[in-house]
């Protein structure tokens, strides 16, 4: 069943912009990714737009829809009222290149920042052996699109420009907690997640889990986990004795 | 609500230093290197990890953001014979797989390499960082799938794409390998000397943040953008697959073979409509879906073909026993090559057969716990119970075929990957041969990587050999470039873009989809004829500033070129094999079998006529062609 839907959409660059009113002919089962392609194709030829998959696996078409930020091509229109007006705005804590698509060089660059996977020797046949339970930590993590929602609803950064140096934000945090948590790894990052990543200018207030796509349980099991990881390393005296006398930890700091 | 600045000089990107107006006074930002390759997915980021470690300074240009390429859409595995599961399996019993899932038609060298090394490119994946399911005693699990006698793919849930592209993504990125983001390429520069092969110099390209241009001057390029899907209808290929590879190759004076066989997908989403086309992997079926019609029944077993009938259960007993019993049973027709269980969804549909919405059913809910389901395909879960209210662990799902792949691509030298023009490679879905007629699942993620890093450590070897006196790229060249990617500025009242492309889809859907015939074939040439007349003259409104309008217009042009390099050589196949099925001609031709056929651009102008030769496949030496002989048919 066709139906008029009522969008408003951002549309500018870096200069400014405003909000435009659109009306277009929407069917039912769609998504709003296919309201804003129409309107692309019939109204707006060069509205700009990230997507790629449409099917919520890539993670490009991150956007905030009604204020709250979604991926386009998981949120249903059956999910809002008929008559509703839906609004389209870009990820406000990016600067905007134009209409719906922002510069998100911010993550790449704090992507470079992060010592990679070190791992040990593998076993004497050339085969490296982990079991099922101690991967699945880490596969949580690996279940991330790369979507930027929890970057861009995490309120250290999200109208605070001046923290972005100091703070890689929750989705580096997930890739910190991946690394400390994998069996097979040698490097120590626990001073680095600390210090230059700003792990500590968080305050657990568990919005990124919120708006989180893939439903990973960023703060519960990555973010907290690290904290308590990192405190451990600095201040608990029976640890810091023991890792010295028995060489417990023998990873490498980085 | 949004920052707002203006800024008395021009802004510029912060990673990339480029200018971020839509200026047009400035000049070309020009860039040097000895490797560029084109693509970020699977094939272009192993390349370009492959390139480095040979040496080269290595560029890798992407039309998206790094990380978004295709391949994080892939689901199901790696095909590789590690033997993790089956100590009886190795690269002997996956060639012979391969070969006989493409109905022999694949490059038999290709088949072996592919075959030999992959384990090797799974194996080093886990040294980067990826993090596979894994088997009772801890080593990499590995499922099982169509075609493929053992359990062999290495996966991770139904998310294997992702977490090669990630790995792939942070390896690249520690190495520290030049990335040009949002960047697409227009065209390939070539030198021709007299008398000798095309030789690449570089290849012209623009950012789509700004829609300035960018040249590269290298001596090695590498083709790995994937496939051609997107001039389909129903398809589960995303906006990138418009072919640009393939239409830069046969621009570069390049050849293309086995474009007649295009593989669609069992199993792709039929409602609602905007989710159509949408990928369902076959790991539903590998891990005991069944296909069912409006009347319950299995169809699947009265579609088993002579090819494979001695490995194939023809009881439902039987088929039952194979899933715990692998040695004592054969295997359930639903594990059919994606080919045969394509047409016989398509038949089941005609018949009247059908689901609700035009497709079958898919049942694993009544054959597998819950808990199990969402283990082994929580991605397959979360995307029916989100985009189509259907919750698959207690309801059978609707599906019917999809395009998926392209057989087809750049004939390559099956060691180097290399084309016929000099430093110029192709890796991945845009190569040809690998795959013959029809592709098994989990083979396209191993020829990635197997290839990718061919392509990457030849491509840098071969900037070595020329290093003394590369290639010239004159001035002139770069100016006609550039004047051709804006042309459709230059037109008004001219055609929409949007409407080409959804023209063109149509006329590939109806006229050169799954079952094909002369009449039809013909048909659809002349529309192509037309539609790339009405394509001389698109208009784009607005600037060049981010505008997809104008995207689009640029890569319509190679989305005709490749629809009409299909629809040729389908209509000259007359034979049924693989990827390719003729009404008229319903069954194999073993003289067709020995035949490839290759379709070149005569001039380098995208509106001429493509050039349509026969050649015949390369043979098999006699000790592979025992494994087939060896055990029969089967």
């Amino acid at each position: 069943m066709a139906y008029d839907l009522k969008m408003r959409v951002w549309r500018g660059d870096s200069r400014g912009g405003d909000l435009t009113d659109y009306t277009v002919s929407v069917e039912e089962g769609e998504v709003v990714l296919d309201a804003i392609h129409r309107l692309q194709a019939t109204q707006a030829g060069d509205l700009a737009v990230r997507w790629n998959c449409k099917a919520g696996k890539c993670g490009s078409c991150s956007a905030e829809i009604n204020g709250r930020p979604r991926l386009m091509c998981m949120t249903r229109l059956a999910d809002f009222h008929q008559a509703e007006t839906i609004t389209v705005t870009p990820m406000r804590t990016f600067p905007v290149i134009r209409d719906l698509v922002t510069d998100v060089s911010f993550n790449y660059e704090k992507a470079e920042q992060l010592p990679s996977f070190a791992p040990g020797p593998p076993d004497a046949d050339g085969k490296r052996r982990m079991m099922q339970s101690d991967v699945e930590r880490g596969q949580e993590f690996r279940k991330c699109i790369e979507c930027f929602l929890c970057q861009d609803v995490c309120h250290v950064v999200r109208d605070h420009e001046e923290n972005k140096p100091a703070f890689a934000g929750p989705r580096f945090f997930l890739r910190y907690a991946e690394l400390d948590m994998h069996p097979l790894d040698t490097n120590d990052r626990r001073a680095l997640a600390q210090g230059a990543a700003g792990l500590g200018m968080c305050n657990i207030t568990k919005c990124c889990t919120e708006v989180c796509p893939e439903n990973i349980k960023i703060t519960d099991n990555a973010i907290i986990p690290m904290k308590e990881r990192v405190v451990d390393r600095k201040y608990d005296p029976v640890v810091w004795l023991g890792s010295k006398i028995f060489r417990r930890d023998r990873r490498e700091e980085v | 609500m949004v920052s707002t600045s203006s800024t008395p000089e021009p802004p510029r990107h912060p990673m990339t230093g480029n200018r971020m107006d839509a200026g047009s006074d400035t000049g070309f930002e020009t860039h040097e290197y000895d490797v560029v390759v084109i693509g970020a997915g699977g094939a272009g980021l192993r390349a370009a990890i492959a390139a480095h470690d040979a040496g080269a300074r290595v560029a890798v240009v992407c039309k998206s953001l790094l990380g978004k390429a295709h391949t994080v859409m892939a689901e199901g595995g790696i095909a590789a014979a590690m033997g993790n599961v089956y100590d009886e399996d190795g690269w002997r019993v996956h060639f012979r797989d391969t070969m006989r899932g493409g109905k022999m038609l694949n490059n038999w060298r290709m088949a072996q390499l592919h075959a030999q090394e992959a384990p090797d490119r799974v194996l080093e994946l886990e040294e980067w960082g990826a993090l596979f399911d894994r088997t009772p005693d801890g080593l990499i699990s590995q499922r099982d799938f169509g075609g493929h006698k053992y359990a062999r793919l290495a996966h991770v849930g139904d998310r294997t794409g992702l977490e090669m592209i990630r790995t792939l993504q942070q390896r690249a990125v520690s190495l520290g390998i030049d990335v040009f983001m949002e960047c697409t390429v227009t065209e390939i520069f070539t030198d021709r000397p007299k008398g000798a092969r095309p030789r690449v110099s570089g290849a012209f390209a623009y950012w789509r943040e700004t829609g300035r241009f960018v040249v590269f001057r290298s001596p090695s390029v590498v083709l790995a953008t994937g496939g051609i899907g997107k001039s389909y209808q129903v398809t589960s290929n995303s906006w990138e697959y418009t072919g640009d590879g393939h239409a830069l190759a046969l621009r570069a004076g390049a050849s293309l073979i086995n474009m007649e066989f295009v593989q669609f997908h069992p199993t792709g989403m039929v409602w609602p409509p905007s989710v159509r086309g949408i990928l369902v992997t076959e790991s539903v079926r590998g891990d005991g879906g069944v296909l069912k019609n409006s009347e319950g029944e299995r169809f699947m077993f009265d579609y088993i073909p002579e090819f494979f009938r001695s490995e194939t259960a023809d009881t439902v007993e039987e088929a039952e026993g194979w899933y715990t019993d692998k040695k004592n049973h054969r295997r359930p027709p639903e594990l059919l090559p994606r080919d045969e269980v394509a047409r016989a969804i398509n038949a089941e549909i005609k018949a009247g057969r059908g689901s609700p919405h035009g497709g079958v059913f898919l049942d694993i809910a009544s054959r597998r716990d819950a808990d199990f389901i969402r283990r082994r395909l929580p991605s397959m879960y979360h995307q029916f119970k989100e985009l189509a209210d259907v919750d698959i662990t207690a309801e059978p799902m609707e599906v019917g075929p999809t395009c998926h792949y392209v057989m087809g691509g750049v004939e390559v030298d099956a060691d180097t990957e290399e084309s016929r023009v000099e430093g110029l490679y192709a890796a991945g879905e845009v190569a040809g041969g690998m795959h013959g007629s029809n592709r098994l699942g989990g083979n396209s993620l191993s020829d990635l990587l197997v290839f990718g890093r061919r392509a990457g450590h030849n491509a840098a070897y071969h900037a070595q050999r020329v290093n003394v006196r590369r290639p010239d790229l004159p001035d002139d060249e770069v100016r006609a470039a550039a004047d051709r990617a804006l042309a459709p500025f230059e037109e008004e009242g001219g055609e929409n873009p949007y409407t080409i492309q959804k023209d063109l889809q149509d006329v590939m859907q109806r006229l050169v989809g799954i079952i094909r015939k002369a009449e039809e074939l013909a048909d659809s040439l002349d529309e192509i004829e037309r539609l790339k007349d009405r394509a001389k003259r698109l208009t784009v409104e607005g600037h060049r500033q981010y505008n997809p309008g104008w995207h689009l217009a640029l890569d319509l042009t190679n989305m005709l070129v490749v629809s009409e390099c299909i629809a040729k050589a389908a209509l000259e196949r007359e034979e049924s094999r693989g990827g390719h099925t003729r009404d008229d001609y319903p069954k194999p031709d073993p003289e067709w079998g020995a035949r490839n056929l290759v379709l070149t651009l005569p001039g380098d102008a995208l509106d001429s006529a493509v050039h349509l030769a026969h050649q015949p496949l390369p043979v098999m030496p006699d000790e592979l062609r025992a494994l087939f002989e060896e055990t029969g048919a089967s």
